[in-house]
This record gives C-alpha cells, sequence and structure tokens, in this order.
C-alpha cells in the first residue's frame, strides 16, 4: 500500500468518525431513534430490580469517612419573599402537606416531624455531574409518615414539592416509587453532620433517597402528593430536570 | 482462525482462508459503533466535572489528581454540551456493549475460540519466544504463509487483555457509577476501593481502549488493510505469501 492510500485511508477515517458524531446528533433528534434512547432507563431499572434485591441497603460510612465540606447543589436558596419570611421565623410557619391518594391527609409542622423516630445515616450523595460527597443526615423514615397518611391501594408514586418555584414558571419537584417510597433509608432528612439544614442543602426538610442520584433528593420540601401517574405532572416525566433537561427519572443508575 | 490442520495441508502463501468466525465478526462491528459511541459520550459525561479524585468521595473543595478542561464538542457526543443527551447515549449503548462482550465471551468458550486460538500455550510463554515476537514486531515483520494463521503471543496477549481484563474492568467500573449498583453490589464499591476511584479508572481504562485502538489501526494498516478488513467483513483472508516468493 502507498503512503499517499494510506495518508488518504487515514483521512478517510478521520472524516467518517466526525460525520459519525454529527449524524448521531442528527438521529438523536428522529422521535422514534429518541424514544428507544430514552427507554435505555427502564432497562437498566428492570434489569437492577430483576437481578439485585430491591430492598439492598446502600452503604452508609464511619464518622471519619465524612467529606470534609458537603457540596450543594441546584438551587441554594428557594429566593421567594414567602421562603424567607419562614426561613427569618427558623420555620414555625411552615408545614408539611401530605396530601393525594391517602386516606388521612397531613399537615406536619416541623417539630412534629422532629418529634417522630429518627433515624440517622452517613451516607455518600452522587451528583449526576459526577462528584460524591459523603455526609451524616438525620431524618424521619419516609415509611413513618406515608402509614400516618396511611396510602390508598391505587397510589403508585409519590411527587415531592418543593419551595424553590423558579419564578413560579418551572417549580422543582421529584418522584419516586413506591419501592423507593418504603426502602429503610428514604428518609426526609432535617439535619445534616448534626447541625439543622442549611438553607443551601435544603432547609427545612429534604427527601434522602440513596440509591439515587442527586437531582432526586428535592430540597424545601412543602409537600408529598401520592399520585397513580406522573403523565399529568407538570411536564409529565416525573422531575423538573426531567422535565427541563431530559435527566432519566430512574436514577438509580 | 479455522481449526488447525496437519502439516501436510496447511495452505500455502496466498490462498483464501477462512479466518473469523460469524460471531467474532458481528462483536467486532458492534463493539465498532458501541465503543465509539460510550468514548464520545463518556467524554460529554465527563465534562459536566471534569476532576477525577481517588476514594469514596471527591467533589469542588476535595483535591483532584486530574484536572482538566472540557473536551470539545467535535469529540463529545452529542456536539454541544448536553449531560442529560450524553447519559442517554452513554446508558443505552453500555446496555449493548455489556451484554454482547458477555454472550461473546461464553460463545467463545463454547465454540472453543478461546482455548484454539487464544489460550497462551507453553511454548509461546518462553522469554525467548516473546522477545523474539517483539523483535517481529518493532521490525514490522509479520507472520507468512501458514504462521499467519494462528495469532502471535503479543496479538493473543493484546486480545486476552481487551476481552477478560479491559472490557470486563471498564463494565464494572462503569457499573460502581451506579448508586442503585453500590447498594445492591457493595463489593463492587471495594473492588475499585471507592466510587471516585472507580470514577478514576474507568476513566484510564476508556483511554487504554483508545491506545488499544490506535495500535489495532496501525497494525491493520500495515499488515494489509484491504485483506484485513475483508477478513473481519466476510471472513476470509488471504494468507500473506511467504518472504522471497
Amino acid at each position: 500500500m502507498t503512503a499517499m492510500t494510506r495518508r488518504s485511508l487515514l483521512t478517510g477515517i478521520a472524516a467518517t468518525a466526525g460525520g459519525l458524531l454529527t449524524g448521531c446528533d442528527q438521529l438523536a433528534r428522529n422521535e422514534s431513534f429518541r424514544e428507544a434512547l430514552f427507554s435505555a432507563d427502564n432497562v437498566h431499572r428492570w434489569t437492577q430490580r430483576a437481578l439485585t434485591d430491591r430492598n439492598a441497603l446502600a452503604r452508609e460510612f464511619r464518622p471519619d469517612q465524612i467529606s470534609p465540606y458537603f457540596r450543594p447543589n441546584g438551587v441554594r436558596n428557594p429566593g421567594t419573599p414567602e421562603y424567607a419570611a419562614m426561613s427569618a421565623d427558623n420555620f414555625a410557619a411552615w408545614r408539611l402537606q401530605v396530601t393525594g391518594l391517602v386516606n388521612r391527609p397531613l399537615s406536619l409542622s416541623l417539630p412534629q416531624i422532629q418529634a417522630l423516630p429518627h433515624r440517622e445515616q452517613i451516607t455518600r450523595h452522587d451528583c449526576v455531574e459526577g462528584w460524591s460527597a459523603i455526609g451524616k443526615w438525620r431524618g424521619v423514615p419516609l415509611r413513618t409518615i406515608l402509614d400516618g397518611a396511611d396510602l390508598k391501594t391505587n397510589a403508585r408514586y409519590l411527587v415531592f414539592r418543593c419551595a424553590d418555584t423558579n419564578g413560579g414558571a418551572r417549580p422543582y419537584y421529584e418522584s419516586i416509587d413506591l419501592v423507593d417510597a418504603f426502602h429503610p433509608q428514604t428518609i426526609l432528612a432535617f439535619a445534616l453532620n448534626d447541625r439543622p439544614l442549611f438553607v443551601a442543602n435544603g432547609a427545612p426538610l429534604r427527601l434522602r433517597v440513596e440509591r439515587h442520584l442527586g437531582y432526586k433528593h428535592a430540597k424545601f420540601l412543602t409537600g408529598i402528593e401520592a399520585v397513580a401517574s406522573l403523565e399529568n405532572i407538570h411536564g409529565g416525566n416525573g422531575g423538573y430536570w426531567e422535565d427541563v433537561a431530559g435527566y432519566q427519572w430512574y436514577a438509580g443508575i | 482462525m479455522t481449526a488447525e490442520r496437519s502439516t501436510d495441508d496447511r495452505p500455502a502463501g496466498g490462498t483464501l482462508v477462512k479466518r473469523h468466525r460469524l460471531s467474532t465478526r458481528l462483536w467486532h462491528w458492534t463493539n465498532v459503533v458501541t465503543v465509539a459511541t460510550l468514548f464520545t459520550s463518556g467524554l460529554g459525561i465527563f465534562n459536566a466535572h471534569p476532576r477525577l479524585y481517588w476514594g469514596h468521595f471527591g467533589a469542588n473543595a476535595d483535591t483532584p489528581w486530574l484536572e482538566l478542561s472540557r473536551f470539545p464538542g467535535w469529540i463529545t457526543l452529542p456536539g454541544s454540551y448536553s449531560l442529560a443527551m450524553s447519559r442517554h447515549w452513554h446508558l443505552t449503548f453500555a446496555l449493548i456493549f455489556a451484554f454482547a462482550i458477555l454472550f461473546y465471551m461464553l460463545w467463545s468458550l463454547v465454540n472453543r475460540h478461546v482455548s484454539r486460538d487464544l489460550a497462551f500455550r507453553r511454548e509461546e510463554l518462553s522469554p525467548g519466544h516473546i522477545w523474539a515476537d517483539i523483535k517481529d514486531h518493532a521490525r514490522l515483520r509479520f507472520p507468512t504463509g501458514a504462521a499467519a494463521l494462528r495469532y502471535n503471543i503479543l496479538q493473543k496477549a493484546s486480545y486476552v487483555g481487551v476481552i477478560f481484563v479491559l472490557i470486563p474492568g471498564l463494565i464494572l467500573s462503569g457499573l460502581t457509577m451506579s448508586p442503585g449498583m453500590n447498594a445492591a453490589w457493595p463489593w463492587l464499591v471495594d473492588l475499585f476501593g471507592g466510587r471516585q476511584s472507580a470514577r478514576s479508572i474507568h476513566f484510564i481504562l476508556a483511554f487504554a481502549t483508545v491506545g488499544f485502538f490506535l495500535v489495532h489501526i496501525l497494525m491493520v494498516v500495515l499488515a494489509g488493510p484491504f485483506n484485513e478488513i475483508r477478513s473481519m467483513v466476510t471472513g476470509w483472508y488471504r494468507l500473506p505469501k511467504e518472504r522471497g516468493q
């Protein structure tokens, strides 16, 4: 093979590679291809749930393994006048509303929640971006709240409403299914590293759903709604980032 | 490569022989697509936090062992930064990649591709033989005639390394990124010494794959790209003529 044809072969390979990448972007705009691409997280969820223990616990670490600094991420302060007023008053007026497909709707104050049996867990928080931080969380198992509210039999998902409304247009929200809702490490946390949650970490109450990436752990909780389907809630994809950016609803991957 | 022949009917240089099985050819071209997609979308994911750490945790306040600027758009998938789309590409093709190697490994044990073509033979493992093969590679003296029916020791070592070490390492370190899998299989995290270590190893193995790819392409070009590519498409390979003929 001559040097000339060798060079043209290599140029050809490089050009093909570049062309393929552009082609991939075009392919990703094709609706049915996009659907197939977006359905892979279901395959991951089915595979994980089929092959592994549904109630497996996330690792809990020793106190000396805690990150020196726990990086807050996403919205660091909801910034609404209502939230500012509640925060200034140590969240005395704050309530967690438990509504939807429940037999006993609840409206709980922070002292009421803090009076319930606690769980403490030192766990690793994994952001979708790739970084991890280890922190110690204290909170009330979500199961305790759900048992109090008594879910109706047609409830399939829990939707978490948050105080960060992004100017009202697109409030942050998240949702999980009942496998994760009743998992022993799924807690509503009010303390991080033995201190009440900072605003940046989601004061006064945030979700910890330890087998999922960070965006599932809704901060600044104001309500939990039990629903049968996620279809008619905001963008219908089960969460703020799922609607806005196309993140996977199943964030166990 | 095909079954071994007795010395008297060993094909001479210049004859067309069946070199690659269908399973090998299918797996090979599947990998062309999956590896290209996984590498480029992986760089897109890396761009979300282009810092690598050792241990269980690591975020902006912690000290990385490697900090890069974002990879440029011409090498990432998609071309303009989108963590969500990179993850969709990556996690879809990871499934294909992982199940393809799983089936290929099992099938290669069943059809004896591993024991016939890939397993090291005792005489090949002598330092003298390995050194001779290194020298042959350095001089670009490739086997001819019937000798070209077999993989040489360096070829075997690189294929075995890729199939049984590199790719499983990529898959397992990739699985260790998954908080769901970490809970289900905590030994994954222990295997790599922490999720951030696993992320670092995943990155290193991804570039090791690129290293393999570059050498692989170089070898194909040097050994005769038409014959090599034909053998990987149709299975048929023309044995190189013995030197001096």
